[in-house]
C-alpha cells in the first residue's frame, strides 16, 4: 500500500497492465491467420520487396505462452499495482525468512563460543577458523586481508593498541566502534609552531629533525599537547590518543603528513557493529584478532 | 529538370566514416580498460587513464559514437533510398553530422576529466545534454521531412524502426537527463532515490531497446534483403514484432533493480515485460533469417551476408539471454557479475558491431563507386571477430557464473567460504581470456579500415541519381 500516495495510481497500474497483456493477446491474434506468402506488391529503392509469410506457428505460440506465463504471474505475485499476490510473497518476507532459516540454522555455534571465556576461545583452534572466516568477510575492506591495515587503518597484527589490547577491549571495539579525534590546532597555535611541534614530534622516534625547531617545538608540546599524548608522549589508551614515539604511524611519519595531522586534525572512525553482527560473532572476531597479536609476540 | 537530382550521399560517407574511426576508437579504449581489469598497474596511477574514468570513455564511444555514426548514416541512406527523394535539408543534415561529432569529443574530453552527471550510458554533463538534444531534434527534423516528401505511398518496414528509434530516444534522453545545474560542468538529477534509480534503468534499457535494437533492426532490413537480394520474409511478422517490440520493451527496465528498494510491483512488471520481449524480439531475428529462404548457399561464398546473418544470431542468443537473466532466481545469481558484462557484449559485439560492419562493407564502396578492394580480407576480418566474441562471452559467462556461485556459497557455519578479493584473485584468468577476445575484434576492425581505406583511396565520392519508383506489380 505504502508503495502509492493515492489509491488512484494503484489501480492505474493494475488496470494499464491488465489491458496490455489483453491487447497484445487481441493483436498477435488478429494476425495469426494463415494466407498466402504472396509479395505485398510494394516495391521500394528498384528492387526492395516483402512476401507476407504467415507468422510462424511456433513463434506464436511463444508468444501467447509468454503472455499467459505473465498473466499466471501477476495473479500469484504483486504486480497489479497493490494487489499483493495470491502468494503473499514479498522480498522482505523471503528476506526476513532466509534470515530466520540461517539464524536458527548457525545460530546455536556461535552462541556456544559466546558462553565461553574469551582466553578459552582464543585457544580453541575451531573458533579461530570460524572468527579468521568472519574477519575475511566483514572486516578486510579496511583492515586488509592480512589485517595489517593501511594508511588511516590501523594494524591489527602488531600488538600496538590505541585503545587497548585486552581481547575484552577489542570486542569493545567492535561493538560500539570507537571515534578518533586529533583536533585541528593550527588555528590554536598558528602556522609556525605547527612546523615546530611537528619537528618534535618527529624526533620523539628517532627520526631526523632540524634540532632547533624540535627544541622550540618541545615547549608548545608540552603546553598543548601532553593534556591527552602524556607528557612522556606515550599516550593515552582511554582516549585513543596514540603513543608518538613508537614509529608507528596511523596517518603517515613525513614531515608533511605530520605537519597535517597537527595543523587541521584527524577524525578516524571505527563503525560500531553492535546491531549488524550480534555480540555471538563479534565475541570470535576479538578472539580471531587478539590471537594476531598474541602470535606476534 | 537542368540536372539529374542527386541523393545526398555527401552526409552518409561522413557519418560511415567516422563510424569506422569511432568504432576503432571506442574498441581500443575497450581494450584498455580489459587490460587494466587483468593488470590494475596499467591504471598508471594517473587520474585520466584510471578505469573508473575510460569505462563511461568506452560506453559513450562505442554506443553512441560508433553505433550513433553508423545509425545516422545509414537512416540518411535508408530513407532516401526507399522514399527515392533526396535528403529534406542538407544544411541541417550537415548540422547533426558536426554536431554529433561536438557531442562525441566533448564527451571524449570531459569524462577522462572526471566529469561526470553518474548516470550509466548518461554520464554527460548538462551543456552537452542541451547539445544532444538540439542534435537530435534536428536529426528528427531531417529524417520526417524526408519520410513526408516520400514518392512511394508505403512507408518501408527499415524507417518504421529508425523512426520508433529516433522518438523514443529523445524522449529518454530528455527525462532521464532532466537535472538542475549548480555549475558549469556540475548538475544534480531533478530526481532522488529510487524513483532517480527507476528514470535511470528506464532509460537504461530502452537505451538498449531503441538505439541498440530498433535502430539497428532497422539497419537490417534494408541491408539483408538488399545484400542477399532476396525479398523481406513476412511483412505481416514485421508490423506485429514492431509493434509488440516497441510497446513491450518501455516495461522492462525495472529487471535491472530486482531485489532493491524498488517497489516489488514494478520489479514483477519489469520482469513480466522483460520475458514477454522474447517474442516481439525474435519476430526480428525470424524475419531477418528467413529472408535468406532459397539463398542459403550464399553464404558459403558471401562474407559480407555471413557477417549480417551471425550478427542476427547473436541478437536472437542475446535477446533470449536477456529475459532469462530477468528472472528474478537468475537474476539473484547473475546481478552484478560478469554475466552482466558478457550479455551486453554478445550484444554488443555480436549483434551492434557485426551488423554495423556488415553493413559498412556494402555501403562504403557503393558511397565512392568502387568494388571492395579485398574479399579475404572480410572473411579474415569475420573470422577474426568471431573467435574475439566468442573468447569474450565465453570467459565472461564461466567468469560470471563463478563469481556469483563464489559470493553465495557459505561453509557449514554460515559464514561465506570466499572473501571477496578471493573472487577478484578467481577472475583473473578469465580477464585475461576476456582481453584476448578483445584484441581479437580490435584487430578485425583495424583489418576493415584497411580494407575500405584501400577500397576508397583516390576515388571520387559517387552520389547516385534519384531513379523513379518501380510500379507497384498488381497481385
Amino acid at each position: 500500500m505504502a508503495d502509492f500516495f493515492s489509491g488512484f495510481w494503484s489501480y492505474f497500474i493494475g488496470t494499464v497492465s491488465i489491458l496490455s497483456i489483453v491487447v497484445l493477446i487481441v493483436f498477435i491474434a488478429g494476425f495469426s491467420g494463415k494466407g498466402g506468402s504472396a509479395p505485398t506488391g510494394h516495391i521500394w529503392d528498384e528492387d526492395l520487396q516483402e512476401l507476407n509469410n504467415p507468422l510462424p506457428r511456433w513463434w506464436l505460440n511463444l508468444f501467447y505462452i509468454s503472455l499467459v506465463f505473465g498473466a499466471v504471474y501477476l495473479v500469484l505475485y504483486p504486480g497489479l499495482g497493490s494487489f499483493e499476490g495470491v502468494l503473499g510473497w514479498s522480498q522482505k518476507k523471503q528476506y526476513d525468512e532466509e534470515i530466520q532459516a540461517a539464524n536458527n540454522k548457525f545460530g546455536p555455534i556461535f552462541e556456544k563460543y559466546l558462553q565461553q571465556d574469551l582466553q578459552d576461545v582464543i585457544r580453541n583452534k575451531d573458533a579461530l577458523i570460524v572468527g579468521k572466516r568472519l574477519f575475511s568477510t566483514y572486516c578486510t575492506t579496511c583492515h586488509g586481508s592480512d589485517a595489517r591495515g593501511a594508511r588511516g587503518f590501523p594494524n591489527l597484527a602488531d600488538n600496538d593498541w590505541l585503545y587497548g589490547g585486552a581481547p575484552e577491549t577489542i570486542k569493545t571495539t567492535i561493538m560500539n566502534g570507537r571515534h578518533g579525534i586529533m583536533p585541528p590546532w593550527e588555528g590554536v597555535i598558528g602556522n609556525d609552531n605547527v612546523m615546530k611541534v611537528g619537528e618534535y614530534v618527529r624526533g620523539l622516534s628517532g627520526q631526523n629533525v632540524d634540532t632547533a625547531m624540535a627544541s622550540a617545538g618541545k615547549e608548545v608540546f608540552s603546553q598543548f599537547c601532553i593534556a591527552c599524548h602524556g607528557a612522556d608522549a606515550r599516550g593515552n589508551q582511554a582516549l585513543g590518543a596514540p603513543n608518538l614515539t613508537d614509529d608507528i604511524w596511523l596517518h603517515g611519519s613525513s614531515r608533511q603528513r605530520i605537519q597535517e595531522t597537527i595543523a587541521a586534525g584527524r577524525q578516524s572512525l571505527m563503525p560500531p557493529h553492535k546491531e549488524f553482527l550480534g555480540e555471538a560473532r563479534i565475541h570470535l572476531l576479538a578472539a580471531y584478532i587478539s590471537s594476531l597479536s598474541q602470535a606476534e609476540k | 529538370m537542368a540536372e539529374t537530382e542527386t541523393y545526398n550521399y555527401r552526409v552518409v560517407r561522413q557519418f560511415a566514416i567516422m563510424t569506422i574511426i569511432w568504432g576503432i576508437v571506442g574498441m581500443a579504449v575497450g581494450v584498455l580498460i580489459a587490460a587494466q581489469l587483468a593488470w590494475p598497474v596499467l591504471n598508471f596511477d594517473i587520474p585520466w587513464l584510471t578505469f573508473s574514468r575510460l569505462r563511461p570513455l568506452h560506453t559513450n564511444a562505442v554506443i553512441f559514437a560508433f553505433g550513433g555514426c553508423a545509425l545516422f548514416a545509414t537512416s540518411y541512406y535508408v530513407v532516401q533510398r526507399t522514399c527515392h527523394v533526396r535528403l529534406y535539408s542538407d544544411k541541417l543534415a550537415a548540422f547533426t553530422f558536426w554536431g554529433w561529432q561536438a557531442v562525441i569529443v566533448s564527451a571524449a574530453i570531459t569524462l577522462p576529466l572526471g566529469i561526470t552527471s553518474s548516470k550509466e550510458y548518461a554520464e554527460l554533463e548538462w551543456p552537452i545534454d542541451i547539445l544532444i538534444t538540439v542534435v537530435w531534434v534536428v536529426y528528427a527534423i531531417v529524417f520526417f521531412g524526408t519520410l513526408g516528401r516520400r514518392r512511394i505511398q508505403h512507408i518501408y518496414v527499415a524507417n518504421w524502426f529508425y523512426a520508433a528509434f529516433i522518438i523514443t530516444i529523445a524522449v529518454l534522453h530528455i527525462f532521464n537527463s532532466l537535472a538542475l545545474p549548480v555549475s558549469f560542468l556540475k548538475s544534480y538529477s531533478v530526481y532522488a532515490g529510487v524513483q532517480d534509480a527507476m528514470v535511470q534503468w528506464w532509460y537504461g534499457h530502452n537505451a538498449v531497446g531503441f538505439f541498440l535494437t530498433a535502430g539497428f533492426l532497422g539497419m537490417m532490413y534494408y541491408f539483408v534483403p538488399k545484400q542477399a537480394q532476396r525479398p523481406v520474409y513476412s511483412y505481416r511478422l514485421s508490423i506485429v514484432h514492431f509493434w509488440a517490440l516497441v510497446f513491450t520493451y518501455i516495461w522492462a527496465g525495472p529487471h535491472h533493480l530486482h531485489y532493491t528498494a524498488l517497489p516489488n510491483w514494478a520489479q514483477s512488471l519489469g520482469m513480466v515485460m522483460s520475458l514477454i520481449l522474447i517474442a516481439p524480439s525474435w519476430g526480428g531475428m525470424i524475419n531477418g533469417i528467413m529472408t535468406l529462404s532459397g539463398a542459403w548457399d550464399k553464404l558459403r561464398t558471401d562474407p559480407v551476408l555471413r557477417f549480417m546473418i551471425v550478427a542476427i544470431s547473436f541478437y536472437g542468443m542475446s535477446t533470449f539471454e536477456g529475459p532469462m537473466m530477468a528472472i528474478k532466481t537468475v537474476n539473484a545469481l547473475s546481478h552484478y557479475t560478469d554475466w552482466t558484462i558478457g550479455h551486453v557484449h554478445s550484444g554488443a559485439l555480436g549483434w551492434v558491431a557485426l551488423i554495423i560492419m556488415g553493413t559498412m562493407y556494402y555501403l562504403i564502396p557503393r558511397l565512392y563507386g568502387r568494388e571492395i578492394y579485398n574479399t579475404r580480407l572480410i572473411e579474415l576480418h569475420f573470422w577474426v571477430a568471431t573467435i574475439g566474441i566468442v573468447l569474450y562471452i565465453v570467459s565472461m559467462w564461466v567468469s560470471g557464473i563463478m563469481q556469483g556461485l563464489m559470493w553465495r556459497a557459505v561453509n557449514d557455519d554460515g559464514t561465506l567460504t570466499y572473501s571477496f578479493v578471493e573472487s577478484v584473485q578467481a577472475m583473473h584468468p578469465y580477464y585475461i581470456t576476456r582481453f584476448l577476445g578483445g584484441v581479437l575484434f580490435l584487430s578485425g576492425i583495424l583489418i576493415m579500415a584497411w580494407n575500405l581505406w584501400k577500397t576508397i583511396a583516390g576515388a571520387r565520392p559517387a552520389d547516385a541519381a534519384i531513379p523513379a519508383p518501380a510500379t507497384a506489380t498488381a497481385h
